[in-house]
């Protein structure tokens, strides 16, 4: 059987059947959200190798590309690591954080708005 | 902890995210993934913890505070909250990383089996081919519900094969969701299935069945475990998907599951295919909302005449809407419906299932009521094993049974 039809980079992003809903009033601010997600997901990746890369490198003094690909951390290494991309998800949507709270908060004065009510003589 | 240390942060750490990708459970059949790979689902797993945990409860706060206060009358439907809440920053945000995170997820999987296609086909081929436990119908024809739309964002839902014994559809489906519930499922994403066990063998200490059939069973990894309880049973897994059937028989061969017949078949009509009250058990997990609501009525009158007296239906779902749920969590709950391709998800968590199952022909007094949570390693997922109280609208790892007893 030839996979020559299967080329992974062609099909592996296909789209889904089905009309594809966008959330955004500009879809364009959906795609560079999409493109900026994809990338965060690949700064993710390269960390974790690095990660990987300092462990064996510690443990071993030396790195093949095969002990990466069979690299197990234990479970303190493997919290640790999960740990570090809960603070790095938490790091790149800070500003979703900050919504919320901003909603929390309530009606709040801007720093102009009490730029204006200090420059006030009386 | 001194400055001089690598890393420095509070100690120890109280993590409780997503477990390591590499803990998930590989048999026979399993897509080999590579370091990126893997690091790629971990990415995604917590993505989608931290999207339903730390985004999520933002809308209901949004809803709460600008949102309802701005309707002029009271909202009488969920459609109606649904509607506004898609013109709310935070709504949109949240959903626009959800959708973008799912199709993400069917990409990396995708990357994943379609780069190993032709060494994952030949190995199913090789456990199945001549094996009369694989019944596969060649003329067999789609039904609407499985044709009309990708169901989760799946490309080429459970059916599609990109050439001949292809299975790199199901090995995705199998690979992924593993990111997706991260990990909440466990290992093998059996804990549904587990549950489902367990509950029997709780709640109905004297049932033996002999015959099992899971209706909509995909790659089958929720009746495996059923199977496993019951070892001595037939247990026979019906499907409308070729590629989910193939590899299923040869999952469980390769896990050592031998007692399960995958067969091609649309469950609304089985009559050419089982006769009267030839099974003791008929069980549906997570499926009814894959189906219609011109269907659904079918398969439970299916179920109704496959069952010997004395034999019990299970339908394992997501809870139904009710008036006592408020509108705000039925709109949340029909995200899937609209956003993730799931199209009968709204309709059927609105039908009144008892009264459904009744004009099946079931007797309201032999009606069965429950509820199940995934089942899972608590060394692994001590999260999951001890059911938050974290609701991820329509994707916790808890569901409803809604079944009856035949009498006889």
């Amino acid at each position: 059987m030839s996979t020559d039809t299967l080329d992974p980079l062609k099909l592996a992003g296909s789209k889904a059947k089905g009309k594809r809903p966008w959330f955004f009033e500009n879809p364009d601010t959906e795609r560079v959200m999409n493109i900026t997600l994809a990338l965060m997901q690949e700064v993710a990746v390269m960390r974790e190798r690095m990660d990987t890369i300092e462990r064996l490198l510690e443990r071993d003094g030396v790195v093949t590309r095969e002990a990466i690909e069979t690299f197990e951390p234990d479970k303190t290494q493997a919290d640790e690591r999960g740990y570090w991309m809960q603070e790095y998800i938490a790091r790149c949507l800070r500003i979703l954080q900050q919504d919320r709270e901003a909603i929390a908060r309530g009606k709040e004065a801007s720093s102009e708005d009490v730029a204006d009510e200090f420059a006030k003589v009386d | 902890m001194a400055d001089t240390e690598r890393d420095p942060r509070p100690e120890p750490i109280a993590y409780d995210g997503p477990p390591d990708y590499r803990v998930v459970g590989r048999h026979g059949v399993y897509p080999e993934t590579s370091h990126d790979e893997i690091a790629r689902f971990n990415f995604l797993a917590q993505m989608n913890r931290h999207l339903s945990t730390k985004v999520m409860p933002g809308v209901a706060e949004a809803f709460e505070a600008r949102i309802e206060p701005k309707r002029k009358t009271p909202y009488t439907t969920r459609h109606q909250v649904r509607k506004d809440l898609t013109k709310d920053p935070m709504f949109q945000w949240w959903s626009a990383m959800r959708r973008a995170t799912m199709e993400t997820r069917q990409q990396a999987g995708r990357w994943v089996t379609l780069r190993q296609a032709e060494a994952l086909n030949e190995k199913v081929r090789e456990l199945t081919e001549d094996d009369p436990r694989l019944v596969l119908d060649p003329d067999f024809k789609q039904p609407r519900s499985t044709d009309a739309i990708d169901h989760h964002c799946m490309p080429g839902s459970y059916h599609t094969e990109l050439v001949p014994g292809d299975i790199t559809g199901p090995a995705n489906y199998d690979a992924g969701i593993f990111a997706t519930t991260g990990g909440m499922l466990g290992r093998f994403n059996d804990g549904g299935g587990i549950a489902v066990a367990q509950w029997v063998q709780q709640n109905l200490p004297d049932f033996k069945p002999k015959r099992i059939l899971d209706i909509g069973a995909g790659l089958g990894h929720n009746v495996l475990p059923i199977a496993q309880a019951f070892p001595d049973a037939e247990v026979i897994a019906v499907d409308a998907g070729a590629p989910m059937l193939r590899y299923g028989l040869a999952r469980a061969k390769s896990m050592g599951i031998e007692n399960v017949t995958f067969i091609q078949g649309d469950v609304s009509n089985l009559k050419d295919m089982f006769e009267d009250e030839s099974f003791d058990w008929v069980q549906s997990t997570m499926f009814l909302h894959e189906t219609s609501y011109k269907t659904m009525p079918m398969i439970f009158a299916e179920t109704q005449r496959l069952l010997k007296p004395g034999g019990i239906v299970l339908h394992v779902e997501q809870p139904q809407y009710s008036d006592e749920m408020p509108l705000f969590e039925q709109a949340m709950r029909d995200w899937d419906a609209f956003y993730n391709n799931e199209p009968f998800w709204t309709k059927m968590h609105e039908v009144d299932l008892d009264a459904w199952m009744e004009k099946a022909g079931f007797s309201k007094d032999s009606l069965i009521h429950g509820g199940v949570a995934a089942v899972v390693d608590p060394e692994v997922f001590p999260e999951a094993a001890e059911d938050t109280e974290q609701e991820d609208y329509g994707r916790k790892a808890a569901w409803h049974v809604v079944g009856a007893r035949k009498e006889g």
